[in-house]
């Protein structure tokens, strides 16, 4: 902040504090007895009088205490404007020493597993019991602490991957991210309410749910134009893209007629935010063994 | 038995040697009596409401409109500008009046406010429940009755003043200059936070951003506390305790300091809302430092009603309506003790996001405001509709009770509650990771939100109970009146 700003704010606090101390200093000297008293000011407001009573000394050295601390913690912390206190404390370089002990004293206990393989790590009790535990503070929030998904978040527990459940799929997807998208209609900018119809009535027809025989016939057409692209001609789906696998029934956004009307019109974009800037590499090794143990 | 209504303070229309022709606006105060008691039970139901919605999730009723997101703004809104609100403009009316003795200096005018106040009320219940919002808690309110309330607020402040200079008495009571401050500060507060750009008939965005957004923000939102439920409440205090009392204010020096020094702080405490957040490091440690020294101030005006009773303590026995402004003054005290406390950086660690903050706010709302509103709605209805006394004063002492109990429960479990969510929130194991998820948190919060929601019906009933008194009382009055007419000669 500007010099100007920081004497302001410098003088304004300090100047409440000493104005303060002042008003308490003039009225106590005003004070014509230290003593309990009967007598009154002489005002009387509908009948309510006021006794000349002096300020209670422990009330008085309560306040005076109160500011002398506050004009010492002001010495020693950030506060008036720029200068930064003589303990040179601010709120990021105690949260910078707080993570550096933690990583210090924590990453042994992580270390020894880094190097083992996926698969191998997750039949490591240990290894799972941390991994689990990462899971809840990191992961469940999304996933949900038994890791079965909701709607927009995969479930992990299953054997449908939008991105392959092998480790090194696992591994990759923790490190980089992954950003999927589904553009609205598909290939097919200019689909026809009537194709929308026919398209989500074929796609209901792989697992036999189909509204109307005749529109699924039709959409079998708007399907290779429009879906077949990302996910197949037979609608396996395709995990260099993140495309599901529409014949099953795990489904990421609902598996209603109205939620598969709603994905094609609209379009599906996600996000999972990738990790590796918040969590080591052991312990990254950790979360994809336990991710994978949960289907394994 | 019939009450003796030639009384002059009785019948209200009389009372100055100063001048014997003078009467008080006693209607407009009637008026917000009545809304004080009403929005009270209306805010408190909804409090119930949401409370139960956090112990039976589906208590939300499955309607967007009786969700817990939408309900709890209309609960704060109708307990602090409905029942609380309702109670300043009541008792400010009613107190500068006598005080001045002078007539408010514009009947239509107060007429205004209170129609005015009640159209913002009910504005409030019908918004928010449809999801509008301005999302600054407190100031929820979208701008078109931000507006109103500017409006209603400015004709408040020319009523109150120009009262203030018509007074007969030299000089101006120390009530007054709560009040005052209350009704000028809130003005400033309500118009710099509401400050926004409109986009629709029913949608603004803030003219500030960021950080500079939440720090007006809660400038705004711990003045609402500051101002709004503590100065303009110890105006309330500084009459109705000395009068309840009957014995003269402890101290005219402790009420000039205390005064200046409560004002001169509180508007820079609200940077202890931001601790640990993008907030600059300097403006969280100036709301620290400031807020730990508001703590002799505010305990100013606990001693200053406290001491008041010395000399008439025995009275506590037989006037339960005193033992209401006593309670209330001992929730004061002890909540601006807490306060001071939650401000510092390293308690806040532990307690900010917590059910300790609600516990803290209400041990404030309802021990503190409600408790000396109750208080002051009991001296004043038998002297608003002329009758020497309240119905019925087990009744009055059956509230306190509730309203104590209600309220001690209501604290506790949120004590209790809001300290094990600090702690359990940062446990850690021995690899570093925390030790429970949120939901497990939450779980175990769970009994604790049943006792919440108990002492909140409690607390509830009692105010159903003042309800029934009040409403006897004034009843009361009406059979007087028909007596007298049929005493009458035809």
């Amino acid at each position: 902040m500007s010099t100007f700003w920081s004497l302001w704010i410098t003088v304004i606090t300090l100047g409440t504090i000493f104005a303060c101390w002042w008003l308490l200093w003039a009225t106590r000297k005003g004070q014509s007895t230290d003593q309990e008293t009967d007598r009154t000011t002489g005002h009387s407001f509908d009948g309510i009088e006021e006794l000349d009573n002096p300020l209670p000394k422990w009330w008085f050295y309560l306040f005076i205490g109160s500011c002398v601390f506050s004009l010492g913690y002001l010495a020693l912390y950030p506060g008036l404007g720029n200068f930064e206190g003589f303990l040179g404390w601010s709120q990021h370089s105690q949260w910078e020493n707080e993570v550096q002990q933690a990583d210090a004293k924590y990453s042994e206990i992580y270390a020894e597993f880094g190097s083992v393989p996926v698969a191998k790590l997750a039949d490591n009790g240990r290894a799972m019991q941390m991994g689990q535990r990462l899971f809840a503070n990191n992961c469940a929030v999304c996933h949900g602490s038994a890791a079965r998904g909701a709607i927009g978040f995969p479930n992990l527990t299953d054997d449908a991957w939008l991105y392959g459940g092998e480790p090194e799929d696992i591994l990759h997807t923790l490190n980089n991210g992954r950003q999927g998208n589904m553009p609205a209609k598909g290939f097919m900018p200019n689909m026809t309410s009537v194709q929308v119809d026919q398209v989500v009535n074929y796609v209901l027809s792989f697992s036999g749910r189909e509204k109307d025989k005749a529109a699924a016939e039709a959409g079998k057409e708007v399907y290779a134009q429009g879906c077949a692209g990302c996910h197949g001609p037979e609608a396996k789906g395709n995990p260099d893209l993140g495309a599901p696998n529409l014949t099953d029934d795990a489904w990421l956004y609902g598996s209603t007629y109205d939620w598969i009307e709603e994905t094609v019109l609209y379009g599906r974009q996600n996000n999972m935010p990738k990790q590796s800037d918040r969590l080591s590499s052991d312990q990254i090794q950790i979360l994809a063994a336990y991710v994978f143990s949960l289907s394994n | 038995m019939r009450p003796n209504l030639s009384h002059p303070e009785l019948t209200g229309k009389t009372m100055s040697t100063v001048n014997s022709n003078l009467t008080y606006n006693y209607k407009v105060v009637r008026q917000f009596t009545i809304m004080t008691v009403v929005w009270g039970i209306i805010g408190m139901s909804l409090g119930v409401l949401i409370a139960a919605q956090l112990v039976w999730p589906a208590a939300n009723l499955d309607f967007a409109f009786t969700h817990f997101g939408r309900l709890r703004p209309l609960h704060t809104n109708a307990v602090i500008f409905g029942f609380g609100g309702s109670a300043l403009f009541a008792t400010s009316y009613y107190v500068v009046q006598r005080t001045c003795q002078a007539r408010l200096f514009s009947d239509g005018l107060a007429a205004a406010t209170f129609w005015g106040w009640q159209l913002v009320l009910v504005s409030a219940a019908i918004t928010l429940p449809l999801g509008y919002t301005s999302t600054k808690e407190y100031a929820e309110l979208e701008w078109p009755i931000d507006i109103l309330i500017t409006l209603v607020w400015v004709t408040y402040a020319v009523v109150f003043f120009g009262t203030i200079t018509k007074r007969k008495t030299p000089h101006i009571y120390v009530a007054n200059w709560f009040y005052g401050a209350f009704i000028l500060t809130v003005a400033v507060l309500h118009i710099g936070n509401s400050l926004a750009l409109p986009v629709s008939a029913f949608k603004s965005y803030s003219v500030y951003s960021g950080v500079t957004d939440a720090m007006i923000q809660w400038w705004y939102g711990h003045n609402a506390v500051g101002f709004f439920l503590t100065a303009g409440f110890l105006g309330m205090m500084y009459y109705f305790v000395p009068k309840q009392a009957g014995r003269p204010v402890y101290s005219y020096r402790l009420s000039i300091v205390h005064f200046w020094a409560l004002i001169a702080t509180y508007v820079w405490a609200g940077g202890h809302h931001l601790h640990y957040s993008a907030l600059p490091d300097w403006a969280q440690t100036v709301g620290m430092v400031m807020s730990l020294i508001l703590l002799a101030p505010s305990w100013g005006g606990m001693i200053n009603g406290m001491m008041t009773l010395s000399g008439a303590w025995h009275k506590l026995r037989t006037d339960p309506i005193l033992r209401f402004l006593v309670v209330s003054l001992s929730f004061y005290g002890m909540s601006t003790f807490e306060g001071p406390m939650m401000a510092i950086k390293t308690v806040n660690a532990l307690s900010h996001n917590t059910d300790w903050t609600i516990g803290h706010v209400h041990s404030g709302a309802l021990g503190w405001v409600a408790m000396i509103t109750i208080g002051a709605v009991y001296h004043l209805v038998p002297k608003l509709w002329g009758i020497q006394a309240m119905y019925s004063t087990p009744l009055i002492n059956l509230h306190f009770w509730l309203a104590t109990v209600g309220t001690v429960l209501y604290i506790v479990a949120m004590w209790v509650n809001g300290i094990m969510q600090g702690l359990m929130w940062r446990a850690i194991n021995d690899d570093g990771t925390l030790t429970y998820s949120f939901v497990e948190a939450l779980e175990a919060s769970t009994p604790g939100y049943f006792v919440r929601f108990l002492g909140g019906v409690i607390f509830l009933f009692g105010m159903l109970v003042m309800a029934y008194n009040v409403r006897m009382t004034i009843r009361q009055k009406d059979a007087v009146a028909l007596d007298n007419q049929a005493v009458q000669p035809a």
